[in-house]
């Protein structure tokens, strides 16, 4: 990377660090207005906990999609601008696996492995939900992960296997093309309109925790998948000789080509780690969501860029941690402005929180 | 057609136009470096881009049989879109192309323009009211919020890696269209006016297309009245070919863009072929470099970054907000891939390839699938299958017409698979696209005809027939 | 007892202020850290008017960094800069090169995509075409074209003088290694510096050319430039250099005239111990 911001002399660092003390003092006052609501009473504990609540759900599966995205950026480097469309790729065939699985000897087949493109079947036929199908929807998850690394490493032998050298913002290009035909040749295969997937989640009565008394069931899936994954992502680059690789390559390519390590190889895997938990993702994203149409993870895709960027590029706690500010800030900012600028409240907080920290939060500790 | 029409993308042309330059080469040398070869090499290469469109679609219309003012209207529509992509695409150029600034927003800033022009000449007692000013005032209200918001998207952004640049000013034009798309700004006042962008309904305000070529085609714009001096030839035409007024109308808003597009074309050339434009490359190549030889690159990234955004606005006003109805999913993400995708066809870093790729991509990417699709339909008896799965148990019989139908059905989808498709080949195969391997000389005097005064004398004997 | 020690106090400010007039250049307590590693550990030295003085030491010495601190490629974390007895510590590069000081740098940058001409034409200061406006409309245009005729000319000159007049319509991506350090000295002469920082301008330029570069650097020398020059060539620093300064560990070892930095023991053993 060239060195852009040169020095700048003191004089915009202290306009940065002034930018950083104007953002911190905006969000404490955002608290302190907060909680003066809540004491107050012009907001019930129960509407901050489901904002919270919600905000943590789709943080994490922000959160999910973002980590895969962080590791091909770090090891790949370029912004998979088709990371949304892989997510979509996940939905998609894993969903069509479970409707098939489950609507063996109950619908018909033209229509279950279209995903009920022809309307032919329902959600409701098929009991389409986690008590109601269970092997079908764990079926579904396995085929939604091999699915999208199946995609993801086809188009990496297609593409950028051949552009290795050309630099992160031809590869960016390239990867826009990519989203373009995997988002259309889904379009191709499923039709245009948005479909019902699921049914409602079951849910089950409990008393432990505070803010509600029934646990609904695919979100509980959800957080225990997703908290589960990320768990055994941590244990693998951290104790295996691929994390040490992965992490070598991130921070110095050409070094680790030296050093002997299979790059190519570690690319594999890279794509296998990251596709797999992107597709997941999508699965679960689904799950929880109930519906599922061609443009989902296209929708989602600046959400996770900000989500990567804010945590700092190639670092995944940081895209953990990114993906959970996310989500927390499109759903609590719901206390100050209306359903449909929260979005803009996201990108807002990313644009801003960059002024003062150009490369991320946790930026520069490049952990793969 | 004739033999020299079709612009290879393979680069055929090139040794063709460096015979030309070669051959103007001691003359020019004497006109003191006017750039009238290149010059004249960029229309004509336009000039067959257009013929090969043209060509293509006059083709297909006879063949869907149109007739003279169905064939016309077409040429019409392609060249409407085909300048207006221009237009943005010479923006994007001046952006990415020569100072390597990736601005992925492009939408967005469009966005500002038009709604800002809306906003400006919608009538204060319409649905979603605006000021009522004048058109004129509008479109210079657009131009200026298109700088000033160009500026603030600028300021944080200048400082970043180019892919955070990139996906910053993606975020920047989202925003913009979220905020236009939102229902807070349905009605809305400040300081007393009521003003109201409608949300996702859209806003109407007086039609720019209607009342720029009726203005430009009638006295005082009254279609009763008789045609101006400038309409007289395009009625001659009109009446010649039998054409209906609303196609002649539609031709004159066209021939506006089209002279809007020589404006950018000529400004931003001249900016090029400029100290300005060296600077520009030098920040493309290298920052630092520029800097530590005394170049203020913040200052000139900030000036070119505002100048860009004024024609993308000035392109969100006359092209999408012509209708005198625009909503936020004219503006969507995609128009930005679009523009991208035009650039990279006709080659970044050039003004000639910009409107070459706006031209191919607008003429045969966008327009002709769904007009292959409507002649198919047209001819044939193709089955419609509801879903693909149909199609491919129809092919399992043996029978592959239901497949193919549903595929011609589903052409206007498909071509995004194409864009997509030919994105990815050019990134792999040719990455400079049709001309963006021309090197555009940073000054405005042509330096590739300068010789070493040494070489001079050497020159001029044996007429000036050197090899770099 | 105050009274003591203001006047000392005085005293030494006094002699600060003596010594930044003085020199061309004066670098005060530098100190540049990346992460944990302390690149540039409080170097101070002065450089003075109309001479060349080497800055030499080990690879890892802090030589390149103490260059971009001098030059505003990075913001010192203390210490400060003086640039003719004013303090140019938080100025950027291009206010540098405004001011009369400019560098090269070690790893050539040029302008690949450009010609030669063209980085060459780049260089010179205040050029009427550079504003966004003046190129576009038509009456100014002209009085661009004028000037960049003038500019023209006088890139001719100075490629002939280096020699590279006949890769003038190459593209700067061609050259070899010395071609391309030739290229970035003949644009940081043109930018009418009067302290030039040089990062090891020698490296890949043939003996003859070489020598002729030496020759050029005396003579602008003695029309009143000033040279800062970092160089791994023993031999040229010896031979050219009126003062050494000697880096190791981002300190300053020694600083001095060339024959007694030759005998300095603790320069000897830094090269010794350091490098072999």
């Amino acid at each position: 990377m060239r060195v852009i911001g040169g020095r700048g002399g003191l004089s915009n660092v202290t306009m940065e660090q002034w930018f950083g003390v104007l953002i911190l003092s905006g969000l404490g006052v955002l608290v302190l207005d907060l909680v003066r609501r809540v004491v107050f009473g012009d907001l019930t504990v129960d509407t901050l906990s489901v904002f919270v609540w919600r905000g943590f759900v789709d943080g994490l599966i922000i959160a999910l999609a973002a980590v895969g995205l962080s590791m091909t950026y770090a090891i790949l480097k370029f912004a998979n601008f088709s990371q949304g469309d892989l997510v979509t790729t996940g939905a998609f065939a894993g969903w069509t696996a479970a409707y098939v699985v489950a609507g063996i000897g109950v619908a018909d087949f033209g229509s279950t492995i279209l995903l009920n493109a022809d309307r032919g079947t329902s959600a409701r036929e098929l009991g389409m939900h986690l008590f109601g199908a269970p092997v079908a929807i764990f079926v579904g998850l396995i085929v939604a992960a091999l699915a999208t690394i199946l995609v993801a490493l086809a188009f990496d032998r297609l593409v950028y296997r051949r552009m290795r050298t050309a630099g992160g913002i031809p590869l960016l290009i390239a990867s826009i093309g990519v989203a373009l035909v995997l988002r259309y040749l889904v379009v191709f295969f499923y039709g245009e309109h948005t479909r019902g997937v699921t049914r409602s989640s079951p849910t089950v009565d409990h008393a432990l925790v505070f803010w509600t008394d029934s646990l609904h069931v695919h979100q509980a899936t959800l957080i225990v998948v997703g908290i589960g994954l990320m768990v055994a992502l941590h244990v693998l680059l951290q104790y295996t000789k691929l994390g040490t690789s992965m992490r070598a390559m991130a921070d110095n390519r050409d070094l680790a080509l030296i050093t002997g390590i299979p790059t190519e190889r570690v690319i594999l895997l890279t794509w296998i780690l990251g596709a797999g938990l992107t597709g997941v993702a999508g699965y679960l994203i689904v799950l929880e969501q109930e519906t599922l149409s061609f443009n989902t993870g296209w929708f989602l895709l600046l959400l996770i860029f900000s989500a990567v960027i804010l945590g700092g590029i190639g670092s995944i706690y940081g895209a953990i941690a990114g993906g959970l500010i996310i989500g927390l800030a499109t759903n609590v900012s719901l206390v100050w402005i209306p359903g449909d600028l929260t979005e803009v409240a996201a990108f807002t907080l990313m644009i801003l929180i960059l002024i003062f920290r150009p490369s991320g939060l946790f930026g520069g500790v490049e952990t793969a | 057609m004739s033999r020299d029409v079709p612009v290879r993308c393979d680069g055929g042309n090139d040794s063709e136009s460096r015979d030309e330059e070669r051959a103007n080469g001691p003359t020019n040398f004497l006109l003191n470096g006017n750039a009238r070869p290149r010059w004249l090499n960029d229309i004509l290469i336009i000039g067959k881009a257009t013929v090969v469109v043209y060509g293509v679609f006059i083709g297909l219309g006879l063949a869907a049989g149109l007739d003279m003012n169905g064939i016309v209207s077409t040429l019409q529509q392609v060249t409407l879109l085909a300048a207006s992509f221009a237009l943005v695409v010479l923006a994007l150029n001046l952006h990415w192309g020569y100072t390597g600034l990736f601005n992925i927003g492009v939408a967005g800033f469009m966005a500002v323009g038009a709604y800002t022009m809306a906003l400006v000449t919608a009538a204060p007692d319409a649905t979603f009211p605006g000021l009522g000013l004048p058109l004129w005032v509008g479109v210079l209200a657009g131009l200026v919020a298109s700088a000033l918001v160009g500026f603030l998207v600028a300021l944080p952004a200048l400082r970043l890696r180019a892919d955070y640049f990139a996906i910053v000013t993606l975020a920047a034009a989202e925003v913009i269209r979220l905020v236009f798309n939102s229902s807070a700004l349905h009605e809305f006042s400040v300081l007393g006016v009521e003003l109201g962008t409608g949300g996702g309904q859209g806003m109407s305000f007086p039609n720019l297309r209607n009342t720029v070529s009726r203005e430009l085609l009638y006295v005082g714009g009254d279609p009763t009245a008789g045609p101006t001096l400038f309409g007289r030839p395009f009625m001659a035409v009109g009446d010649r070919l039998e054409l209906s007024p609303s196609v002649v109308e539609g031709w004159v808003y066209t021939v506006v863009l089209v002279a809007l597009v020589a404006f950018a074309f000529v400004v931003i050339t001249r900016i090029g072929n400029s100290p300005f434009g060296r600077m520009l490359k030098a920040i493309r190549e290298d920052e630092l470099v520029a800097r530590s030889l005394g170049k203020n690159t913040d200052r000139v990234k900030i000036k070119v970054f505002m100048l860009g955004c004024v024609f993308m606005g000035l392109a969100g006003i006359v092209w999408q907000g012509r209708r005198g109805y625009i909503d936020p999913n004219l503006f969507l993400p995609i128009i930005t891939f679009y523009i991208f995708i035009a650039l990279i066809i006709g080659g970044s870093g050039s003004n000639t390839g910009s409107v070459v790729g706006a031209f191919l991509f607008a003429g045969l990417l966008f327009e002709g699938p769904p007009f292959v699709q409507r002649i198919v339909d047209a001819t044939f008896d193709l089955p419609h299958p509801p879903t693909v799965y149909d199609g491919a148990v129809a092919l399992g019989d043996l029978d592959p017409m239901p497949l193919l139908g549903y595929a011609v059905g589903e052409l206007p989808n498909l071509r995004f698979v194409l864009f997509g498709a030919v994105l990815i080949a050019l990134m792999i195969y040719r990455p400079d696209g049709i001309l963006g391997h021309r090197n555009e000389p940073a000054s405005p005097i042509d330096l590739t005809k300068e010789r070493a005064p040494r070489e001079r004398e050497h020159a001029v004997a044996d007429g000036g027939e050197e090899d770099e | 007892m105050s009274d003591a020690t203001t006047e000392e106090e005085e005293r030494e400010r006094g002699q600060e202020r003596e010594r930044t007039e003085q020199a061309m250049l004066h670098v005060s307590n530098l100190e540049k850290r990346f992460g944990g590693i302390v690149a540039v550990d409080g170097v101070s030295f002065e450089v003075e008017r109309e001479t060349i003085t080497g800055l030499i030491g080990p690879n890892g010495a802090g030589k390149s960094t103490a260059f971009n601190l001098i030059t505003g490629v990075y913001a010192p974390d203390a210490g400060s800069v003086y640039f003719r007895g004013e303090n140019v510590t938080e100025l950027r590069p291009h206010q540098l090169v405004d001011r009369g000081l400019v560098r090269t740098f070690q790893i050539s940058r040029e302008l690949a995509g450009m010609t030669v001409l063209e980085n060459v034409l780049l260089a010179f200061d205040e050029q009427r075409g550079e504003s966004l406006w003046r190129p576009v409309v038509p009456g100014a245009r002209r009085a661009v074209v004028r000037q960049e005729r003038e500019l023209i000319d006088r890139a001719w000159e100075i490629l002939e003088l280096f020699e590279l007049d006949h890769l003038a319509h190459e593209d700067a991506a061609n050259l070899s290694g010395g071609q391309r350090k030739l290229l970035e000295l003949c644009r940081a002469l043109l930018t009418e510096p009067t302290l030039l920082l040089l990062d090891e301008p020698m490296a890949g330029v043939n003996p003859t050319l070489e020598k002729k570069l030496l020759a050029r650097l005396h003579e602008l020398r003695e029309q009143g430039y000033t040279f800062l020059i970092v160089e791994h060539d023993m031999d040229i620093i010896m031979n050219n250099c009126e003062t050494v300064i000697v880096m190791h560990q981002g300190q300053v070892l020694a600083r001095g005239p060339p024959e007694a930095i030759q005998e300095d023991e603790r320069v000897i053993d830094a090269y010794l111990g350091g490098e072999l």
